[in-house]
């Protein structure tokens, strides 16, 4: 536990030190959503409408685009060979990169996503749900997304590939996100929707590790 | 299982065993087609669009069996390090991809004529779409290293963690879409179908099936040969 605090620490230390990632996924989370107005039309219950699914939307792009620094800049500069070496797991390993990218990106989203539900109408009673749902989504979204991230360590043009890989498997966090925040807005039971998000959450939490430290073996093969 | 992994022998058997398959896909297909369009009934409300469904649920339900199999092809190259299971997985995946890309096609075709529209968000047909894309996606990291053990390795996890996430997609969208639209839009006749219907629609579902076997042993044949060009050329060029 003791080693899995002190890799935490470490990403910790280094994305802050890089300073400006947490930042810029933030910045484009909100610049995302910020263009639907422009899209739809500035007309209050069109926008209140689609608030919550833009939000999400935008939530999972943003999660989606600071994942390939997640293990790419360690396997380029060799550190991720050693801490495969390391006498932990590489599964707790990755565990401990994903808590490490979650606090990174995905509670800044969660932060920001109150502000972006004023930009967008929500209706109030959204609010607590939308960020609830968040928190519960969000970090399903890094476990997911570390499989992804492991498995195109080396390849050519990573980035849209990873696109192409992880999406398809965030439909189901999508659907219970906005779901949720639909039923709280329209004052319908919230709880079977955030039972199925919490559902995910743990279900990932408990295989993805596995299939992303399967990912990174083969990497460092 | 382990008998059929050295890879001349099963290029010995699957010779044999190649064209008997394409006979009786050829076969399967004639009388299944046949049937489809000549003695099989046109629906009472359909009409002769209901044809379509010959080709359309075959061709569905060889979408989600190729799926399966490049699963399972992919835990065993995984797990028991099977040389062929590599090539099979990767055989399987453009074919499956055809299959779905077929089903979601004819499915358009059919919309057109019986809800007005080419593309309904249906949940049947929107996951058929998310399958498509899995199958894209397979086959984009396949394609997207130097190594093409590495291709072959990482596409096996994704494949197998696909596997994993096939229904709880299927069941979030059939969630999703019970929440966002009324009823349902298709119905298919209800669990009856008449003999006459279903006799060809099974014909062609078998049909579709030995198709696919046929495909493979053709397409592992090919990527056996292919895999000794290439090693035959590398000695060449390092003079061994």
């Amino acid at each position: 536990m003791a080693k899995f605090m002190e890799l935490v620490k470490r990403d910790l230390a280094l994305a802050f030190r890089q300073g400006m990632d947490s930042l810029m996924v933030v910045a484009f989370f909100i610049i995302a959503v910020v263009l639907f107005p422009f899209g739809v039309g500035p007309e209050v219950n069109t926008l209140a409408k689609i608030a919550g699914g833009t939000i999400w939307v935008a939530a999972l792009l943003s999660s989606m685009l600071s994942l390939e620094r997640l293990f790419q800049t360690d396997y380029d500069d060799g550190s991720l060979e050693l801490l495969a070496l390391a006498p932990i797991p590489l599964e707790v390993t990755v565990l401990a990169k994903v808590v490490a990218h979650w606090l990174t990106t995905g509670l800044p989203l969660i932060i920001t996503a109150p502000l972006l539900a004023v930009l967008m109408q929500l209706p109030m009673d959204g609010f607590g749900t939308l960020i609830l749902a968040l928190a519960l989504g969000t970090p399903t979204l890094s476990l997911i997304g570390a499989v992804g991230a492991a498995l195109i360590l080396g390849s050519r043009r990573g980035g849209v590939l990873l696109s192409l890989l992880v999406l398809p498997l965030y439909i189901p966090i999508l659907i219970f996100g906005v779901s949720a925040v639909d039923a709280a807005i329209f004052d319908e039971a919230v709880r079977p929707h955030m039972l199925f998000l919490g559902a995910l959450f743990v279900g990932a939490l408990a295989l993805t590790p596995w299939a992303a430290a399967a990912g990174l073996r083969q990497a460092l093969e | 299982m382990h008998r059929f992994a050295n890879p001349t022998r099963f290029l010995k058997i699957a010779g044999y065993v190649q064209p008997w398959m394409a006979a009786v896909t050829l076969a399967l297909f004639a009388t299944g087609l046949y049937m489809a369009f000549f003695t099989a009934p046109p629906d009472y409300q359909q009409g002769e669009s209901v044809r379509i469904m010959y080709v359309h649920v075959p061709a569905a339900w060889m979408g989600m069996f190729c799926y399966a199999a490049m699963a399972i092809a992919s835990a065993v190259a995984l797990i028991w390090k099977h040389p062929l299971a590599d090539v099979a997985a990767k055989a399987t995946a453009p074919v499956g991809a055809a299959f779905t890309f077929l089903a979601l096609a004819t499915g358009s075709l059919w919309g057109k004529p019986m809800w007005g529209t080419w593309w309904v968000w249906d949940a049947r047909l929107t996951s058929m779409l998310i399958l498509l894309f899995l199958y894209i996606g397979y086959m984009a990291l396949q394609g997207a290293f130097d190594d093409r053990a590495r291709g072959a390795k990482a596409s096996a996890v994704l494949a197998l963690v696909g596997a994993v996430n096939l229904p709880i997609i299927k069941f979030s969208v059939d969630w999703w879409n019970t929440l966002h639209q009324p009823a349902s839009v298709i119905k298919m006749d209800g669990p009856s179908i008449h003999p006459d219907m279903l006799w060809p629609l099974l014909i062609m579902a078998v049909g579709f099936k030995t198709y696919y076997m046929w495909v493979l042993l053709v397409r592992i044949r090919q990527e056996i040969t292919a895999n000794k060009v290439r090693i035959l050329r590398l000695k060449q060029v390092h003079g061994g």
